[in-house]
């Protein structure tokens, strides 16, 4: 239904349990990828799987002068950059009183920061070209909190907040800014859980199950189709019910 | 006229859409010209690429008027 053919995407964290979903999806329906990382042979073996029209550009995130540059080679490589999927994410979950100044910095700087270095480096193209797609993957604890989470929950608020300015800004020039906010997905994260614990997370979520990767990638090829022109400064969650915002 | 001002008249028109004749040095791109702070942004992008010069932030903010611009970029041209 949505068809991306003659986009150009990139999508960071490419190699991880969504990143990789999204990137599928993307390139399934016709998008150029351009896939980001910091594990180039992980990059390399999903590029292998794709096939054609993908490019792998590897980027470590809390390096602020790559990040910075991503865009550019990312839009060089494709000939343009129409869509930014900022999905790469670390956590350093603790309590806030064990919280240490690093487990902070890192998350901050990594789901955060990268995020407002990859929209700024992005925009000048797609401001130019008066077509755009920034697609900002948050979390549900971003809007509900979880103990244990500060800085995760904090940088994940942030990118909503973010997102919400930076589509006003740019809403004239044919830009769109969204977030989408995953609920609890297959990943190996929720494989490491106990039943016992996965039994105490399912009693929460309505639908009754997991979601999964795809459940999340689709809900980006929404945002960065044609048809969802009309779409911004909102976050679309994909929960199966467990937070209705 | 300089060439550097008849070149930034071009790249304001067009971008501005509004009447060659508008477009004198006093001009200021906000109050006479109808740009709004983004199309200020761009236009600054734009006179980069065209003149291949950067143009700072700090002084981005200084260029209020046509005039400025003109000046500004012949001075970093050197000419």
């Amino acid at each position: 239904m949505f068809d991306l053919t003659g986009k150009n995407a990139l999508v960071t964290g490419a190699t991880g349990g969504l990143g990789s979903e999204i990137a599928r999806a993307l390139h399934g329906a016709g998008a150029v990828v351009t896939l980001s990382g910091t594990r180039e042979e992980k990059l390399q073996d999903l590029a292998a799987e794709l096939g054609e029209r993908v490019h792998v550009q590897a980027c470590n995130l809390s390096d602020a002068e790559a990040v910075d540059a991503l865009p550019k080679q990312a839009g060089e490589a494709m000939g343009s950059l129409d869509i930014l999927v900022s999905n790469a994410g670390v956590t350093r979950d603790q309590l806030l009183m064990r919280m240490k100044d690093e487990d902070w910095d890192t998350v901050i700087k990594v789901n955060l920061e990268a995020h407002f270095r990859l929209c700024r480096a992005a925009l000048r193209g797609m401001m130019k070209q008066r077509w755009g797609r920034i697609i900002g993957i948050t979390s549900v604890v971003g809007v509900t909190g979880n103990a244990g989470q500060t800085n995760y929950a904090a940088s994940k608020a942030g990118m909503i907040g973010f997102t919400k300015s930076l589509a006003m800004e740019v809403a004239s020039r044919g830009v769109t800014a969204n977030c989408v906010a995953p609920g609890f997905i297959e990943s190996p994260m929720t494989d490491a859980l106990t039943d016992a614990q996965k039994e105490a997370i399912l009693t929460t979520i309505p639908a009754g199950q997991l979601g999964k990767g795809a459940d999340i990638a689709a809900a980006c090829v929404y945002l960065a189709s044609a048809q969802a022109a009309y779409v911004t400064g909102q976050t679309l969650h994909v929960n199966g019910g467990m937070a209705m915002i | 006229m300089s060439d550097v001002f008849e070149r930034v008249k071009k790249i304001v028109v067009e971008h501005l859409d509004v009447e060659e004749d508008k477009v004198v040095e006093k001009a200021a791109f906000i109050d006479d010209l109808g740009a709004d702070s983004l199309d200020n942004v761009e236009l600054v992008m734009a006179f980069e690429e065209e003149f291949d010069v950067e143009i700072p932030d700090d002084a981005a903010e200084t260029i209020q008027t046509v005039g400025d611009a003109v000046k500004f970029i012949s001075e970093k041209l050197g000419k």
